[in-house]
């Protein structure tokens, strides 16, 4: 798909530098990538482990909390939910999010935080059954914590999932775009150098030899010059002397 | 000092009393962290809550029954925010079932299918 395609560059040696260092970043961003990807899809299989044998018990958790409220219900006071839904409250537990890091990737984690300057639990005005729901409380409560770890455990796998996602799919367009791109542009700009060192050549050549051609011929007709007037001279000289050959009547000879 | 992030609870009678008993509720004049579901609740009153808890940035966390769940599948369908995050429970009468749990559906498509 994307096999031949390079691009655009202007041939010249500085540009060729310039690419060149581009592939050797390319690669190199590959490989860091490559390795993030790695760390990360480790960590995260690791999680996938954890979130189901944690989300299959915690079913079992639920329902003895559960039962521990029947029990408390039965034992106190009926209405003792609908006091308890019904009176203004702080909450007592909320939860801090905290960031845990792995290879770059920040993930969310939940911390139980008391807060103990919310209203501590109060009596909720019934006469019996204290114990009981002591016990459930303590049983939520325990619930309570183990679901934020749950949570943070859901958390951080969403987080992972979205990071890997993309760690790959920049992996990906590296090694299957830019690198390629790159290295066809380094080609063609290096065939492109060839040819025009190549033209180069020929041309020079090719003045020489004008050059060569042009001293030839001045040569000869200089040469040809030269004899001209060397024939013209003695044919000169010929003339004079047939000057005194003619014959002159007061010659007697 | 941080002020903590609350956890939000919309669930049956029994599983907010629960919760609320552990501390985790809320109320103030304005607002709750809480929706107690009963079997006469519309189902927009479920909706809605889950849609305003998951808005509020002083929620951490919405624990949900997953019958719940299930009736606003819908919605929950489309959310993909980190903070809050959505964590599904079972109920006292409705035990948990990992196929209706997202989260686990997609952990075991990985651990079966990636290993």
């Amino acid at each position: 798909m994307s096999g031949n395609q390079r691009e655009n560059a202007f041939p010249t040696r500085q540009v060729l530098q310039i690419y060149k260092k581009k592939a050797k970043g390319a690669q190199k961003g590959y490989d860091l990538l490559k390795k993030k990807s790695d760390a990360l899809t480790v960590r995260f299989r690791a999680l996938l482990k954890q979130i189901y044998s944690t989300k299959s018990s915690m079913g079992d958790e639920m329902k003895e909390a559960s039962f521990s409220l029947a029990e408390a219900v039965w034992a106190a006071d009926s209405k003792f939910k609908y006091k308890l839904i019904d009176k203004p409250m702080d909450a007592r537990i909320r939860v801090r999010v905290q960031n845990d890091n792995v290879a770059g990737v920040r993930l969310p984690v939940f911390e139980k935080m008391t807060d103990q300057s919310a209203a501590a639990a109060e009596a909720y005005g019934l006469a019996r059954g204290g114990k009981e729901i002591e016990k459930c409380t303590k049983k939520w409560t325990t619930l309570f914590e183990n679901l934020i770890q749950l949570a943070s455990l859901q958390t951080s796998f969403l987080a992972l999932d979205e990071a890997i996602k993309v760690t790959n799919r920049r992996v990906n367009a590296l090694d299957n775009v830019v690198i390629p791109r790159t290295k066809n542009t380094i080609k063609y700009i290096e065939s492109e150098l060839d040819e025009l060192e190549r033209e180069d050549i020929f041309r020079i050549k090719k003045v020489l030899e004008v050059k060569r051609v042009k001293e030839a011929v001045e040569r000869s007709e200089f040469m040809a010059f030269q004899d001209d007037a060397a024939a013209s001279s003695a044919a000169d000289q010929a003339n004079m002397m047939n000057a005194y050959d003619t014959k002159d009547e007061d010659v007697i000879f | 000092m941080e002020v903590g992030k609350l956890v939000a609870v919309i669930g049956d009678e029994d599983t907010v009393s629960g919760f609320l008993l552990a501390g985790v509720g809320h109320r103030t004049a304005n607002s709750t962290n809480f929706l107690v579901v009963k079997p006469d609740t519309p189902l927009k009153a479920v909706e809605e809550a889950f849609k305003s808890f998951s808005t509020r940035d002083d929620i951490g966390i919405i624990l949900i029954n997953q019958h719940l769940a299930s009736d606003i599948r819908h919605v929950l369908k489309d959310y993909n925010q980190t903070i809050p995050t959505v964590l599904e429970i079972p109920s006292k009468e409705h035990p948990y079932d990992p196929e209706q749990d997202y989260i686990m559906t997609r952990v075991g498509m990985f651990l079966s299918g990636g290993g």
